[in-house]
């Protein structure tokens, strides 16, 4: 029967939830359950949990043992990153402000606004996070609106501008030009987390084509060099090659030679990621038609330079989402950093939740842990997916899918 | 036998140290072995100048491990296994804030001590036989520093005194660990038959027991009472006065640097001594003022470096044992700040108290 008088959304929530006698028992049902789990969490998240152990260690959580009075430099590359994000946001936009920016604008703020206030940060360090917001939103904005003023050159040249921030991070972070040296055995928390995974994943991009293009290569000694790295490193457990690493090189290198624990995991984390990329790639490269390199090398193309500009661009876009799915996954792996000692996130975790004065909190830090690895996974697939769309040759084909 | 490489000239060693493989043995036995390549000082000791060179005690402790290890939340580590750490830098370096502390899990500590990469383990290890021995682990083990030992927590409102009492009563244990076998072991000794909750994991174990399910749960006695304090109300619980099993928690060093060991061992029967002897960390400079004026106090001033030469003998200033409790204060402060009354943990003292008063803590005699 036909209820003209009811509004669309009724019309809508009835003809899809509530269609057959059936339907309807399910919704209801299945809308008890999500309000009874929902208000339970709520209830505890609101009433019982208690959020000192957050408060009172956020520091701990989010750089781990750095120094006191070199926390500064953490708060520059954080004013840094955000002008850049700011920068590159406008840029990359220009005047449209499209919903989506619009209402990652309005989280920003909210975040900024509510985070610190929920931290119970003192006013001086809320004041931080919402002078870094609004730099952020500002140079959007500006970027935006004059960044087509800039010079042609210029503005091909400013994605440049990421990796020189990154070593100028690196800087800051560990010290030396200067500045006074913090050792790697300081960092932790977030820090530590996010150095350890943005390492590794910068360095086992490049070392996992190079594998796969080894694994194809016609020079047997590279064939099957690539062949045993890449099935070694697959057939053993992360856990096992980090073991190794911080356990068997003080062994074969003399006191002091070996490199500090958390380069050594580092490293362990970047080669491990490696031979996963190098099988990316490879199902990219496969991908790839036989006539496309033999059409580059009839045009007179020689190898390197048909893998370059024809084979390359095209098999990395097909294995980008496999790509950045290794990424995602070597992001959730630093977590076992904390098995060897390290005090990476879940590391600071488990030591704050050994302090006598915050026994038992353990639902609470989870959470916060939980909310934290979401939100920089988060993070790297939306950029994964704007990276896909943007590469995509056919533009039209990418909005069906 | 070992030490046959130390007479090898240290050129042969280096020249062979570029195929690295080939070296690995050499080098390893040059780490584990520690031979001091000047034979010029009395005292032997690689480690103890090379701590000295680097101005910097490296620590291994647990670092997740309440009342023992855990990191404050200003950054500084905090614990009973870490002021044994800064007594020790204290002692060694005068500076009780010269620590490195290293995070260590239960795989990898007797490793990272081997292979050099840490002076002192500091991180609650049982000392036992195959712990000790040059076939096994070859640690050498200073005094012990917490009696463990598996414990029994009941309510208080149970009216439960002592084990015998829980003939016929459920008692949570948690499944496959020697905890349970100690227990089985215990009651039939006594002849006290009882009920065994078993639970897969901890949380389980003791989520039962707060429910009532049994009257009693066993764990290592330290684990409880950490337990206890995120119980809803923790002084309604109370731990029996019977101990299970032996655990000598004890910090410990390589075997194969004797003069640290004993450094790092009589660093602690100092502190021990000192609680024997009424010298704390508030006292400590009058006692020295006291030593120093009255020549007739032999005994204290030796203790106290103001005369002879214990130090020196240790290779450690001669007022070690000042630097030491000036830092952390002595072993019964240490104890009862970190698990004790002063605590959240509120342990008893148990067979950690003084050999004069019921307990097992005895320094030898400083002479």
């Amino acid at each position: 029967m036909d209820r003209t008088g009811l509004p669309a959304l009724a019309q809508r929530l009835r003809r899809e939830l509530f269609a057959s006698r059936t339907d309807g028992l399910i919704t209801l049902v299945l809308l008890g359950a999500l309000v009874a789990l929902g208000g339970g969490f709520l209830r505890w998240a609101l009433v019982q949990a208690q959020w000192a152990v957050v408060q009172a260690n956020s520091t701990l959580f989010a750089v781990g043992r750095y120094p006191l009075d070199q926390q500064w430099r953490l708060w520059l590359l954080t004013t840094l990153l955000a002008a850049a994000t700011g920068l590159s946001w406008g840029l990359l936009r220009g005047r449209s402000w499209p919903r989506n920016d619009t209402i990652a604008a309005v989280l920003l703020v909210a975040l900024a606004v509510a985070a610190p206030l929920f931290l119970q940060l003192t006013l001086a360090i809320q004041a931080r996070w919402w002078w870094i917001t609004a730099l952020l939103l500002a140079l959007r904005w500006g970027a935006g609106r004059w960044g087509d003023r800039l010079p042609a050159a210029w503005r091909r040249l400013w994605p440049l501008l990421w990796p020189l921030l990154y070593l100028v991070g690196m800087v800051l972070i560990s010290g030396g030009l200067g500045l006074m040296p913090v050792r790697p055995s300081d960092w932790g928390g977030l820090l530590l987390t996010l150095v350890q995974s943005s390492f590794a994943i910068l360095l086992c991009f490049p070392l996992g084509v190079a594998l796969a293009l080894g694994r194809r290569s016609e020079l047997p000694l590279l064939r099957w060099g690539s062949v045993i790295y890449i099935e070694f490193i697959r057939g053993a457990p992360l856990i096992t090659l980090l073991f190794l690493g911080q356990n068997i090189l003080g062994f074969l290198l003399p006191g002091g030679l070996a490199p500090d624990r958390v380069w050594r995991a580092a490293w362990v984390l970047t080669f491990f990621a490696a031979a996963y990329v190098a099988e990316a790639v490879r199902s990219g490269l496969a991908a790839v038609p036989r006539g496309q390199m033999e059409a580059a090398r009839a045009l007179g193309l020689p190898v390197p330079q048909a893998l370059i500009h024809v084979v390359l661009p095209q098999a990395l876009r097909v294995a980008l989402p496999a790509t950045v799915g290794q990424f995602i996954t070597l992001l959730q792996d630093t977590t076992l950093l904390s098995l060897i000692g390290l005090l990476d996130l879940l590391g600071v975790a488990r030591t704050v939740m050994a302090n006598p004065a915050f026994l038992g909190k353990n639902a609470e830090v989870y959470l916060l842990l939980a909310v934290l690895f979401w939100c920089c996974c988060a993070a790297l697939g939306l950029g994964s997916r704007a990276l896909e769309t943007r590469l995509n040759p056919n533009p039209l084909s990418a909005a069906r899918a | 036998m070992l030490l046959a490489n130390c007479a090898e000239p240290w050129n042969s060693a280096m020249a062979w140290r570029r195929p690295l493989a080939a070296t690995l043995p050499l080098l390893t036995a040059l780490a584990l072995v520690g031979c001091a390549s000047d034979g010029g000082s009395g005292i032997q000791s690689q480690r103890l100048s090379a701590i000295s060179g680097r101005g910097k005690l490296i620590c291994g402790v647990d670092g997740r491990l309440p009342g023992f290890s855990f990191v404050n939340p200003d950054g500084s580590y905090s614990g009973l296994d870490v002021d044994i750490c800064k007594a020790t830098a204290a002692a060694v370096l005068g500076d009780a804030k010269q620590v490195d502390f290293r995070d260590l899990n239960s795989t990898e500590r007797f490793a990272a001590l081997a292979s050099g990469e840490i002076d002192l383990l500091s991180r609650n290890t049982t000392a036992t036989l195959s712990r000790d021995a040059p076939g096994g682990n070859a640690l050498s083990f200073a005094p012990t520093v917490f009696y463990d030992g598996q414990g029994v927590m009941t309510p208080k409102a149970s009216g439960i005194k002592t084990l015998k009492d829980l003939a016929g009563k459920p008692i949570c244990v948690e499944s496959g660990t020697t905890t349970e076998l100690n227990l089985a072991d215990r009651m039939r000794e006594i002849k006290a038959p009882y009920t065994p909750l078993r639970f897969q994991t901890g949380d389980q174990t003791y989520a039962a027991y707060l429910q009532g399910r049994c009257v009693a749960v066993t764990s290592d006695r330290s684990q409880l009472a950490g337990k206890r304090t995120s119980f809803p109300d923790p002084a309604a619980h109370t731990l029996l006065p019977e101990v299970l099993s032996k655990e000598p928690l004890s910090p410990a060093t390589v075997n194969a640097d004797p003069a640290w060991a004993d450094a790092v061992r009589w660093i602690i029967h100092g502190l021990m001594q000192a609680e024997e002897l009424g010298i704390t960390q508030a006292n400590v400079d009058a006692k020295v003022a006291e030593a120093k004026a009255n020549t007739n106090l032999a005994d204290l001033r030796r203790f106290l470096g103001v005369e002879g030469d214990f130090g020196k003998q240790l290779g450690l200033p001669a007022n070690f044992v000042v630097l030491a409790l000036k830092a952390v204060g002595n072993y019964g402060e240490i104890f009862e700040r970190n698990v004790g009354a002063g605590s959240m943990l509120k342990l008893e003292r148990g067979l950690n108290r003084q050999w004069n008063q019921g307990g097992l803590i005895y320094a030898p005699p400083f002479r």
